[in-house]
């Protein structure tokens, strides 16, 4: 058994340990097992990528489906987007794992939130290593069925079982999409294998072909909803309800670039697609700045960071759109690190004011929490792409990438850079700044994490803050190793390797970079200055009152789309079914039931008349029997 | 001494065709008209005797003896039938004094 097949075996083992035995396996040993398997996946990831060659290999595990000449296979490929993909995914991953044993410590359901936390590993690893879109199917449905399984893990309350619903949903639209794509991939390649289709798309396709383009655009609609894409991203919001580590891992690091990484994986074809990439830039767009302006007016910790993420997973989309692919994929990569650091941050936060997640009651928390803070700042510094941190390296890459395609979207995705910058760091200083402004309970109860927490944070803190370099541009004298990393995945297809113009370049960065301080100045202003707090609900008014409420989007989808299917299915359970369908069924039993109480009446129980009736039936068909012997008797 | 058959065919065919009609519509009228069970049980032997004599009377004329076997039977499952019929009319009788069967109208719905 190769080392490739190992990886995402450790997580199964460990989730049919934990899952099984959930009962026998004690407390503190099932967080182990589980840690243990996503390390020991690490370690293979790190092996396989420090003897990584430049080849692409493929591990055959076994054949699937063969009908005809189409051959699915169980089989992984490994090659330069799939390593980062597993260092990126076990890495974050184990260390999350060690997070959550010290955060879910209190919690009844320890080894059930461990087994699932392997089983959601176990899916994401094959979603990135399969070597065709089948296996990457299955990888994409077991992931979506994990984030339900853990965003609703505390399922005694409601409203988190209707939020894991409402993911779980939204997920199935996408997922619809991505079927449909597979199997166009089927008809019109004839094979499902990244290579095989690749490299016939060598074979003189020309750009803006029909059929690619609904192939892709069917694709996208899947990432869509599995990235939190508009109109499809109102899910990852509410998956908030899960516990903190669940977020950090699943719904801001993990799963929720699986669409991004669709997308890469399938370059060649999106580069064939000029119209897909245009509604795929545009849609990021929008999406980025939609959730970012939201994203300003929200008060709870966790919202904040979600809006966020699906703003930024917006960005990384508009810079797919422009085909800046490995710029993307750079974003993803510090993406992970910065927002599952400000993830578990407030996981910390969370967990040492008890459960509270309003930011209003929040305040002063930097003297309690001092790892916390300081991770926390890092990760603010740079999700808002202020350097040298990694959120400015990879946002400004995309941003110059945006600019050489349209500056107009160039102007669009700096306002929503900017209103990041403001909200990241609004974020901050109400937590941790000022005076705090909970009860006297929380205040007496406050205490920095244990190590199990801190060590985590402090690790994604150095990654935060180093994570740029390892795509440091030519114009900052850098030599773009991530980008020559990648360069052979995009032989197939035109993506834009070179900023054209670097004094351009130099100007843009400058522009961005006072931009987001400037901005992180006004939030200084505001927050700390003037010591304003948000106001409480039901002051909310105008404009903002609008924003506050997500521009009332799930209420217009219930609207649209809820309400009237409902009313559709009440209409055919109330008429259709309650008056066709019963009335003709329940028609047929009375009318046989009238017609015999009225047949039965012939029965009179008096032997005579049966005689008769019988002797005359018979002389009937006697007669019947013989009526041509008769008849030829007459003539 | 003759042979059976031969003495049955001293007589025409169609004579007894003729003969077992009529003894065949007697049985019948009987069992329509008449309401106590004996007389009805009586007629009915009629018709079967009216049958039996045909298939006799064909079997001597087509010289096959297969109707007269026939014969046998058919009185062979007519004396078991009349040993069950007479013993429901005489529980009938013990249970209602009678044996008309315009009485008996109660087996019903």
């Amino acid at each position: 058994m190769s080392l490739i097949t190992l990886i995402p075996l450790f997580p199964l083992i460990g989730f049919l340990i934990n899952g099984i035995g959930f009962n026998i396996v004690p407390k503190n040993l099932a967080g182990i097992i589980s840690t243990a398997a996503a390390l020991a996946s690490f370690c293979c990831a790190v092996v396989l990528f420090m003897n990584f060659s430049g080849e692409v290999q493929i591990a055959k595990v076994f054949d699937w489906i063969t009908v005809g000449k189409l051959n699915i296979s169980m089989s992984f490929q490994i090659d330069q987007l799939s390593l980062l993909m597993l260092l990126i995914i076990t890495g974050v991953g184990s260390l999350i794992h060690i997070y959550s044993m010290g955060y879910m410590s209190h919690d009844a359901g320890y080894g059930k939130f461990f087994s699932f936390l392997n089983l959601f590993l176990f899916f994401m690893l094959l979603l990135v290593m399969g070597s065709n879109y089948v296996v990457m199917f299955i990888g994409w449905e077991g992931v979506g069925l994990c984030s339900y399984l853990l965003i609703g893990f505390w399922n005694k309350n409601t409203n988190y079982g209707t939020a894991a619903r409402k993911a779980f949903i939204m997920n199935r639209i996408g997922d619809l999409g991505f079927l449909l794509g597979i199997f166009m991939i089927i008809s019109h390649f004839g094979s499902v294998e990244y290579l095989d289709v690749f490299e016939d798309l060598g074979h003189g396709t020309v750009a803006g072909d029909k059929t690619i383009m609904w192939i892709t655009l069917l694709l996208f609609i899947g990432a869509m909803g599995k990235s939190a894409q508009i109109p499809l991203y109102t899910w990852l919001p509410d998956a908030m309800a899960g516990p903190t580590p669940v977020s950090a891992l699943i719904h801001a690091a993990t799963m929720v670039t699986a669409g991004i990484y669709m997308v890469i994986r399938s370059n060649a074809l999106y580069s064939l697609a000029p119209e897909t990439l245009h509604i795929v830039g545009w849609v990021g767009l929008a999406t980025a700045l939609l959730a970012a302006s939201i994203g300003i007016f929200q008060n709870d910790i966790k919202k904040v960071l979600a809006y966020s993420t699906v703003s930024q997973l917006g960005y990384m989309f508009m810079g797919l759109g422009v085909m800046a692919y490995s710029s993307s994929f750079f974003h993803v990569m510090t993406h992970a690190f910065f927002k599952a650091l400000l993830f578990l941050g407030a996981g910390s936060v969370i967990h040492a004011m008890s459960d509270e997640q309003d930011i209003r009651k929040m305040g002063g928390l930097r003297k309690a929490l001092p790892i916390t803070f300081w991770t926390f700042l890092i990760a603010t510094i740079a999700i808002s792409g202020i350097p040298p941190f990694a959120g400015f390296f990879s946002k400004d890459e995309i941003l110059a990438h945006v600019y050489e395609h349209s500056p107009l979207m160039w102007g669009l995705a700096l306002a929503g850079s900017v209103m990041t910058s403001f909200y990241m760091f609004r974020l901050l200083f109400l937590t941790f700044f000022g005076e705090f402004r909970g009860t006297k309970e929380q205040e007496h109860h406050l205490h920095e994490s244990p190590l199990s927490m801190t060590l985590p944070l402090m690790i994604l803190a150095v990654l935060s803050a180093v994570g740029g370099f390892f795509n440091v541009p030519h114009l900052l004298g850098g030599d773009s190793k991530l980008a020559n990393f990648m360069a052979p995945l995009f032989a197939h297809s035109h993506a834009v390797a070179h900023a054209a113009d670097e004094s351009l370049e130099k100007t843009l960065m400058i522009i961005s970079v006072i931009a987001a301080i400037l901005s992180a100045g006004i939030a200084y202003y505001l927050f700390i200055g003037k010591k304003s707090v948000p106001v409480a609900d039901s002051k909310v008014a105008g404009l903002q009152k609008v924003i506050y409420n997500k521009y009332y989007i799930d209420e217009l989808y219930d609207t649209i789309f809820v309400k009237p299917i409902s009313a559709l299915s009440k209409f055919f359970y109330s008429v259709i079914d309650f008056l066709v369908i019963d009335l003709a069924i329940e028609g047929i039993g009375k009318l046989v039931k009238g017609l015999s109480s009225e047949a039965r009446l012939m029965q009179d129980g008096r032997t005579g008349v049966y005689l008769f009736v019988m002797v005359l039936s018979i002389a009937v068909i006697i007669v019947w029997t013989l009526k041509d012997f008769i008849l030829v008797g007459f003539k | 001494m003759q042979q059976i058959p031969d003495v049955i065919r001293q007589i025409p065919l169609n004579y007894y065709v003729f003969f077992s009609a009529a003894l065949f519509c007697i049985g019948v009228t009987g069992v329509l008209t008449r309401r106590n069970a004996i007389i009805i049980f009586m007629s009915v032997e009629l018709m079967l005797n009216a049958v039996n004599l045909l298939l006799a009377a064909f079997s001597s004329y087509k010289a096959d003896p297969a109707g007269q076997i026939f014969v046998f039977f058919i009185m062979a499952v007519a004396a078991a039938e009349v040993a069950v019929g007479l013993a429901i009319i005489v529980m009938i009788y013990r249970n209602i004094q009678t044996i008309d069967t315009g009485i008996l109208n109660k087996l019903k719905w």
